[in-house]
């Protein structure tokens, strides 16, 4: 199965809703609550950062029986060092994203104790791509 | 400890999910700060934040909070109740200071996340 969701940047009021409705689908599909948990918190961190620094983005899940694969593009200022954003405690985040109780440089490393892959590819000026995936046949 | 004992002893008032005030609560975690919400273990667990925003609702959903009390006497947006109403959520309201309410709930036996 394939689900597709277009992220505006900048717009808080709607950061989460295409979680949310991936959510729902997992729940529909009776998938493990905690596999759930990982997914969502994963896609969620994601989502949030496109809507907090880039410009818009598109995410792309691709279900399969024993893996969900989530591609998260945008088109945004990029990261011109990936290592260092990786690094707890390290944002570049504006206080506006602050103020919404993110931006503490938390994320990315959040959705690697999540996933079971991260991959992150980045241009500065251009865009970043992440690429997440959760294995649906891991037992509570 | 049942969440309807718990707004009795925080002075709360419930803002939406009156028919889940039966609800067992063992463990409390309070934060302003979302990222740090969602690296916490939520089972049983009730939320203490002063952030009202929808990303407050939004974090809970994702990370199976479904208890939440809204401290600093801020109050819920009607966005924000809707979301919760929509996944089952008890949100109170509640006048005390983050610290008062926690230090309150730690006085009547509730655990700490870590």
């Amino acid at each position: 199965m394939q689900f597709e969701y277009f992220i505006n940047g900048g717009d808080f009021s709607k950061a989460g809703q295409a979680s949310s409705q991936f959510k729902k689908v997992l729940q529909q599909l009776n998938v493990a609550p905690h596999t759930i948990k990982r997914i969502v918190v994963a896609l969620y961190e994601a989502e949030v950062n496109i809507v907090a620094h880039a410009f818009k983005g598109k995410i792309s899940i691709e279900l399969q029986p024993d893996l969900v694969s989530m591609l998260l593009t945008d088109e945004g200022p990029g990261i011109p060092d990936i290592e260092k954003a990786m690094e707890v405690g390290y944002s570049t985040a504006s206080p506006k994203v602050r103020e919404m109780g993110f931006g503490a440089g938390m994320g990315l490393s959040n959705i690697k104790n999540n996933a079971d892959l991260l991959e992150i590819t980045s241009i500065v000026g251009k865009g970043t791509t992440l690429k997440i995936s959760v294995n649906l046949s891991k037992q509570e | 400890m049942k969440l309807d004992e718990i707004t009795k002893i925080l002075n709360a008032r419930v803002i939406c999910g009156e028919e889940n005030l039966s609800r067992e609560i063992s463990h409390v975690f309070a934060s302003d700060l979302m990222s740090d919400v969602l690296t916490i273990d939520s089972r049983n667990l009730l939320l203490i934040t002063g952030l009202t925003n929808v990303q407050t609702i939004r974090t809970s959903e994702m990370a199976d909070i479904q208890n939440i009390v809204i401290v600093r006497n801020k109050k819920v947006t009607p966005e924000m109740s809707e979301i919760a109403i929509d996944n089952k959520m008890v949100i109170l309201e509640c006048e005390f200071s983050m610290f008062r309410a926690c230090g309150i709930l730690y006085a009547a036996g509730m655990q700490p996340v870590y």
